[in-house]
């Protein structure tokens, strides 16, 4: 499994490391049971503290998506639930394309829908509530 | 995981007649982490440092390193067995080859580790019949690093680590770096190489002036700081948007950038009751905390 952390996107390492988890088992990269490095070997794999690693599987695994068996490493665990949840990606992923097909068509070039796209992911959640 | 600070210090002051080095330094650095100290040449990194080893009196103020106090000659000694320092200017034996030093320094440390020295010793690409006087810099800065590794110290003190080294010895030393925390290792290094920081560090204290401007996690940082654009229809107000959380206003004609520390939603918001054409919100790189924190010091 390939993990890419970017240091200055401006979300804490820990929380990358963790959608780029799920992504994988969403994706069907990671299988129900696969085994993933123990928490210093993707540390030093990945350069980044080991809290980071420390708390992106300790997140995982209250979320259920993980397991950590003591002394022997991190499994996934994949429930039904989060194939639903692969299922939804799937259809979110149709929309997206929709959408910037739309976007397209109203004249506005890719690196406009990309920062448009970016900036409104960076807004935070309690204001996209109130609009 | 227990937290107790392996560095306390309260009000640590350092003047040079007229002039303070350091200034009133409330400094607490937790166990189990990394964290970096980031300052500009002369921000007082170095002299913070050599206070903490005892190696220079405060001026004023207290503090405590793995619970020994500074300034007790007694209980520094106590608290140098456990605490590895890499100094920023490598000192070490010019008249010794690499193997005669590495067996002097073994020789202090009880809990010195020979297999582990070898190994880096190897990885280093180290001669071991060289004087150290014929070293480069490079393996000047591996040597001390190897010396500091080997000793399974509780508390690794680097002052400006990777000077010296070229970028396959960088990620070399980061991954060092990871291993040795995830070994229990707390460690606390100064650098101005942001980018290594950036990546390895749990926590950052930004100095200037001999005065601590930052004191927070990495995540914390990457969290609340943004940077906001924004585009209005006639020239904006600059007093609007001086609320908490934001640091620094800019503006030319109808556009406005915003500096925030935090609170980036309160100008967001104010932003869409003042009718903005455009709102930008981006992400913001310790390299730009780190200037526009010392620009506005």
């Amino acid at each position: 499994m390939f993990f890419k952390l970017t240091p200055t996107t401006g979300h804490p390492l820990y929380l990358q490391l963790m959608q780029q988890i799920r992504h994988a088992t969403e994706s069907g990269a990671l299988h129900d049971g696969d085994q993933l490095p123990g928490i210093r070997t993707l540390a030093e794999e990945l350069v980044v503290s080991p809290n980071t690693v420390a708390k992106a599987y300790s997140e995982l695994e209250h979320d259920g998506l993980l397991e950590l068996r003591h002394g022997s490493g991190a499994f996934i665990c994949v429930k039904r639930r989060t194939r639903s949840l692969a299922d939804h990606v799937q259809g979110a992923r149709r929309q997206l394309r929709d959408l910037i097909e739309h976007l397209r068509e109203e004249g506005l070039l890719d690196e406009e829908i990309k920062r448009a796209f970016e900036a409104e992911l960076l807004y935070p959640a309690e204001i996209l509530r109130k609009r | 995981m227990t937290d107790t600070p392996v560095i306390l210090t309260r009000n640590l002051t350092k003047s040079y007649g007229g002039f303070a080095a350091v200034q009133e330094l409330n400094l607490s650095v937790g166990s189990n982490r990394i964290t970096a100290f980031l300052g500009q040449n002369g921000a007082g990194k170095s002299t913070t440092i050599k206070m903490l080893l005892g190696m220079i009196r405060p001026s004023r103020g207290e503090g405590t390193v793995l619970g020994k106090r500074i300034t007790d000659a007694e209980e520094n000694r106590a608290m140098r067995r456990k605490v590895a320092y890499v100094a920023e200017n490598k000192p070490l034996y010019n008249y010794m080859s690499v193997e005669q030093t590495i067996g002097f320094a073994s020789s202090f440390y009880p809990d010195w580790r020979s297999d582990f020295a070898t190994k880096l010793l190897n990885e280093y690409k180290l001669p071991p019949q060289r004087k150290v006087k014929a070293l480069s810099k490079g393996m000047r800065t591996k040597l001390a690093l190897l010396l500091a590794f080997a000793r399974r110290p509780e508390l690794l003190i680097l002052d400006e680590p990777s000077e010296g080294l070229d970028p396959v010895g960088i990620e070399h030393l980061l991954q060092m770096l990871v291993a040795q925390a995830a070994e229990g290792v707390a460690i606390f290094f100064s650098s101005h190489q942001i980018a290594e920081v950036e990546r390895v560090a749990d926590h950052v204290c930004i100095l200037d002036n001999g005065r601590l401007l930052v004191d927070a996690s990495l995540d914390q940082l990457r969290q609340s700081y943004r940077r906001i654009d924004l585009v209005f229809a006639s020239a904006p107000q600059e007093r609007e948007f001086r609320i908490t959380g934001v640091e620094r206003i800019q503006t030319k004609g109808h556009q406005m950038s915003v500096f925030a520390s935090g609170n980036a939603e309160a100008v967001i918001e104010r932003a869409r009751d003042l009718d903005a054409v455009s709102v930008e919100v981006a992400p913001v790189g310790l390299r730009e905390i780190f200037l526009e924190t010392v620009k506005e010091n």
